[in-house]
């Protein structure tokens, strides 16, 4: 579990932070807090799928779901069966 | 009574949140036409104040030309106020398919519709044209009317760094399975006045089979050599697929926009886009206007290159005062003091001094990144330039912001 959310919170970084100096924890309000642009929502779905080789459906993906790196953890923790 | 007092207090919390907030937007009043200077009535009841205008979207000083207001008194002789209806049902006359055409010639594209705004040709083409089978793949910074005409569209969203080509590369890999990609940008970013890498898009584009939109709102009429636009500037004439830009910033001032591209594409906004077949379109004196503007650009680059030889001065000279500038080569020149409240200051102190500035600052620009964002236009004559640097100079001063370091600056003022 340590391991997904530090790829999640790397992943993050790089494709979100414009500045990488900036704080970012695993419970930082990524969408909500503006921090990440929801149009781009698709490519961490994406990266989580491929990565992990799970399939998450639409109505899971959402803003509230992806909103910090704890609950992304927690939700391909779920698809994972663990 | 259904606005009771409950339902009052909601919404007067509201304001008072924006208030709190320092973003409750307060509007000055103009009792001049538009041009390089203006007078003002602020705050509301104050006497009237003459100041110089570098604030405006007046880019090429046509919002009161006399040969366009003239052209616009014979446009509504001749065909009237307005059409009292839509374009499908009987709102479009000789004039409206004469603009379009005239648009079409000057951005060098396939055809042209009109909107009522640029606003509503960004809320409308995307729905128009792609389908939830497709993707868009927007600059992280493109203006506020794309991201709502995004949100309108079933198609998937993403978007890139701003200006990051090699990020745009990887979602353009990333997506490749989709039926049609349509990259979307702004063609001079309105903010920091940076201009975008179209000649890179383009190739990028036509590497991965994909679709590009540029915004032009900031460009047509001024940017590249004869003012068609930033495809101009970045070679790319007839590359382009959709072209959306509005008459109410360089084209004339006063309102309207167009979706220009591919033949087809415009077709379709004709047929299903609905801020089109739902809105009146241009009033007449309004389209006659916007063709003697286009008549006039096509024949003389004469204000365009008033506009960069101002322009040039402008940065140049702020430059040499000490001023720290996002660095760009468009008439839009952002003064960067970093600070919101200095921001502020700053321009209530330039106004004082007869000079009409905005600040910006966060949410509208990025925290930490306040400024002044000025605006040069072909109606300044180098006696506005030089005293509005004097002003800036002079306030400069005041705040001892002059030849420092953006360090220096935050150390003074924080971010």
């Amino acid at each position: 579990m340590e391991e997904i959310r530090d790829v999640v919170l790397e992943y993050v970084r790089n494709e979100y932070m414009e500045d990488q100096d900036e704080e970012l924890t695993y419970d930082t309000a990524l969408i909500s807090g503006g921090f990440v642009d929801s149009f781009s929502m698709v490519s961490l779905k994406r990266f989580l799928e491929t990565r992990y080789k799970i399939s998450l459906p639409d109505n899971r993906a959402t803003p509230e779901a992806f909103d910090t790196v704890n609950k992304i953890t927690d939700l391909v923790m779920e698809f994972l069966g663990k | 009574m259904a606005y009771s007092d409950k339902v009052r207090s909601l919404y007067t919390d509201q304001l008072k949140g924006l208030q709190d907030g320092g973003i409750f937007k307060i509007e000055r009043y103009i009792h001049s036409v538009q041009d390089a200077e203006i007078e003002v009535e602020f705050p509301p009841g104050a006497p009237l104040k003459k100041v110089i205008n570098i604030c405006a979207n007046n880019y090429l000083g046509l919002s009161s030309h006399p040969d366009v207001v003239a052209a616009a008194h014979k446009g509504l002789d001749a065909r009237g106020y307005g059409m009292s209806s839509v374009r499908f049902i009987c709102g479009t006359q000789d004039i409206h398919k004469q603009l379009e055409q005239k648009v079409t010639e000057f951005l060098g594209t396939e055809d042209t519709i009109l909107f009522p705004s640029c606003m509503d040709a960004n809320a409308g083409v995307f729905e128009a044209v792609l389908t939830d089978q497709d993707v868009m793949i927007s600059d992280r910074l493109v203006h506020a009317s794309l991201i709502d005409g995004i949100r309108l569209c079933k198609a998937t969203t993403d978007s890139f760094k701003h200006s990051d080509m090699a990020h745009l590369e990887e979602k353009l890999q990333l997506h490749s399975d989709k039926r049609v990609k349509l990259v979307i940008t702004d063609g001079v970013y309105s903010m920091d006045g940076d201009t975008a890498k179209l000649d890179e898009m383009v190739a990028l584009c036509e590497k991965y089979d994909a679709m590009i939109l540029v915004d032009d709102s900031h460009a047509s009429g001024f940017i590249g050599k004869t003012g068609r636009g930033t495809h101009e500037k970045c070679g790319v004439m007839g590359k382009i697929d959709i072209i959306t830009t509005t008459f109410g910033k360089g084209l004339g001032g006063a309102s309207g926009g167009c979706v220009s591209g591919r033949k087809e594409l415009v077709e379709l906004c004709r047929q299903k886009a609905r801020p089109y077949l739902f809105s009146n379109t241009i009033a007449p004196p309004v389209v006659a206007g916007v063709i003697s503007v286009l008549d006039t650009l096509s024949k003389t680059t004469e204000r365009r290159d008033k506009l960069e030889k101002n322009a040039n001065w402008w940065r140049q000279h702020l430059l040499e005062a000490g001023f720290i500038l996002q660095p760009g080569d468009t008439p839009i020149v952002p003064v960067m003091l970093f600070n919101a409240k200095l921001s502020q200051d700053f321009a209530r102190d330039l106004f004082a001094e007869g000079v009409y500035a905005i600040g910006f600052f966060f949410p509208v620009v990025p925290q930490g990144k306040a400024r002044i964002r000025t605006q040069i236009s072909a109606a300044h004559e180098m006696h506005h330039l030089e005293k509005a640097l004097e002003a800036f100079i002079k306030v400069g001063k005041k705040y001892d912001i002059l030849g420092k370091t953006k360090a220096e600056v935050t150390a003074m003022y924080g971010n």
